[in-house]
């Protein structure tokens, strides 16, 4: 009961300190409005075209929306040192960095909505397996989260988790089928490709709006599940390793 | 009020950040209920072993003990019992003084009316009260500190950590910051306190262990460590000019004296017996030089750990002066 008291409380003071201020609000709802709207103006407002772009846009609002703020919540707060007061509570690591991380899934899963809503208004949605939809949207948002996590705590500076970010998310755009198919990428693309966490994600976003998938939706949600255990796993032994010295 | 109980039981301890030695197999043991000193010089080594003892670091062998956990092994379970007060403070500059101390009771598992009563309690004691709602970002630096003192102790820790707790901060608030130390003491709180100001550490705190390059070269009362230097007299003289061998002319004419060269204008002298300055004017004006102070000095710690440590004491105030000498 008191580990959940503290995992509540560290999520909540977060969400106060971090997610409700106005810069991630912006980045939160500009962010995925611009995506959306770009793809949507291209696509002329074909509604066949504005179902063939959802999964990417939905994917990479998540992203952007989650990977960013790991940055904050956590290299910022080790660079200023009130990481070691949260280091120093009698909380096990686990309890601790899954209390850091919940409030940018929650933020990654209400990102993915943006463009949702906006394509319930220009399109008819009613064809969509949301069974299938709506996990797919919070694996997604967790192995960004782990992502991001990973990120932060493999750097000591903000910028420099910021600029690392970019290194994974602009290539992850391209590489991970998003806005085309990955067998439609060179060939010795493919591994990459296939190492990337958001291709899983994308698959069964494709898999759920379109019916078009490259692996069956339960392979998916295996390998997704994993690439969130490990990044998770090696997030908390770098963490264990470098900032526990 | 200081028991017999060990309360934290430090076993040849030893840490090394590359070729560097931080600790050097040290040993030592605060009693329940007891204030307990830890000083060195910058860099001698107690906030790592603060960090050792606290869970942030890890020891590369040696055992750590409190109230009989083993610290290497229960981390966790040990952290219940401590607070911690780093020597930089590292609340959220973002949450009000009271937000912040609420937090950090909730990392404790406190539940909400517990830590809200607690926090304004705190917030009365630390005079601190009508900040409760300021952010703590704009706090002055005393009131930093206080705060980060109160969060310490907003979980009824059984031993508190304070690292360099006046390091820094205005004479006023450091005067505030120690009487709550000892107010907290008195309280049954078992502190250990690291500083590298001599004088607090003699105000304040029972008994002392000194820490040089990470090895402790001396633990025991103020008393006992006081003993050996009450039966000495010292005198500080200032001279206007001194030839060059005038402090070893000295030294021959008075052999019983023990004479040392502070600066080229001042010269420390120690004696079993007391010191008469007259014979001593007379013979320096007589080597043409002129003696335009002297100073009957107080025997302190400061000249333990000079005896103990061969730190001179001039090392000592140039680090106070860099730290913003607040004593």
């Amino acid at each position: 009961m008191k580990r959940w008291i503290a995992f509540w409380n560290i999520l909540l003071k977060d969400v106060r300190t971090y997610y409700l201020k106005p810069p991630n609000i912006s980045w939160g709802l500009i962010f995925p409005l611009a995506w959306t709207g770009m793809y949507f103006i291209k696509s002329e407002t074909n509604s066949e075209s504005i179902i063939t772009l959802l999964p990417g846009v939905v994917a990479v609002s998540i992203l952007f929306g989650t990977t960013s703020l790991l940055a904050v919540t956590v290299t910022f707060e080790k660079k200023s040192r009130s990481f070691d007061r949260l280091l120093l509570a009698p909380i096990p690591l686990e309890i601790l960095m899954l209390a850091k991380t919940s409030g940018a899934i929650v933020f990654g899963v209400m990102n993915a909505f943006v463009p949702i809503i906006i394509a319930l208004f220009l399109t008819d949605l009613s064809d969509v397996n949301w069974i299938a939809m709506l996990p797919a949207i919070l694996m997604i948002a967790i192995s960004s989260t782990f992502l991001g996590l990973f990120i932060a705590v493999s750097v000591s500076e903000v910028f420099e988790a910021q600029t690392f970010s970019n290194f994974f998310r602009f290539p992850m755009i391209f590489l991970c089928g998003l806005f085309f198919p990955v067998d439609s990428l060179p060939v010795f693309l493919y591994p990459l490709s296939y190492v990337l966490p958001l291709t899983y994600g994308a698959d069964i976003l494709h898999g759920a709006i379109d019916e078009e998938t490259i692996l069956p939706m339960g392979i998916d949600f295996l390998i997704l599940s994993c690439f969130c255990a490990i990044l998770f796993y090696v997030s908390l032994r770098n963490i264990n390793r470098k900032w526990i010295t | 009020m200081t028991g017999d109980t060990p309360l934290i039981e430090v076993c040849n301890l030893a840490k090394r950040f590359g070729d560097v030695i931080a600790i050097d197999s040290i040993n030592l043991i605060v009693r329940q209920g007891e204030l307990f000193g830890f000083l060195g010089p910058n860099g001698a080594g107690k906030t790592t072993t603060i960090n050792l003892i606290t869970g942030l670091s890890r020891p590369d062998s040696g055992t750590i003990g409190i109230a009989g956990l083993d610290c290497t092994k229960n981390t966790k379970a040990a952290q219940h019992l401590m607070g911690i007060v780093p020597d930089e403070s590292n609340l959220y500059p973002e949450l009000s003084g009271f937000d912040n101390l609420c937090f950090c009771a909730s990392l404790y598992g406190m539940h909400r009316i517990d830590r809200e009563t607690r926090a304004r309690e705190l917030l009365e004691t630390f005079g601190l009260k009508e900040a409760a709602a300021r952010k703590f970002g704009g706090y002055s630096k005393g009131m930093k500190r206080k705060l980060t003192i109160a969060a310490g102790i907003i979980h009824r820790p059984q031993v508190l950590f304070l690292d360099e707790p006046t390091s820094g901060i205005d004479v006023a608030s450091a005067r505030q910051i120690r009487q709550l130390i000892s107010q907290l003491h008195h309280a049954g709180t078992t502190v250990f306190l690291t500083t590298h100001y001599i004088e607090e550490a003699e105000r304040l705190c029972e008994r002392i262990a000194f820490i040089v390059k990470g090895k402790i070269v001396e633990t025991d009362t103020v008393e006992n460590l006081l003993q050996p230097v009450r039966e000495t007299k010292e005198m500080l003289l200032s001279v206007s000019s001194s030839a060059n061998d005038l402090y070893s002319k000295l030294a021959t004419a008075f052999p019983h004296f023990k004479f040392h060269t502070v600066s080229p204008e001042q010269v420390r002298i120690e004696s079993a017996s007391t010191i008469s300055i007259g014979p001593l004017v007379q013979f320096i004006e007589s080597q043409g030089a002129e003696v335009t102070e002297a100073l009957r000095l107080r025997v302190s710690l400061e000249d333990v750990f000079v005896r103990v440590t061969g730190i001179e004491l001039d090392a000592i105030r140039k680090e106070k002066e860099k730290a913003g000498g607040n004593l």
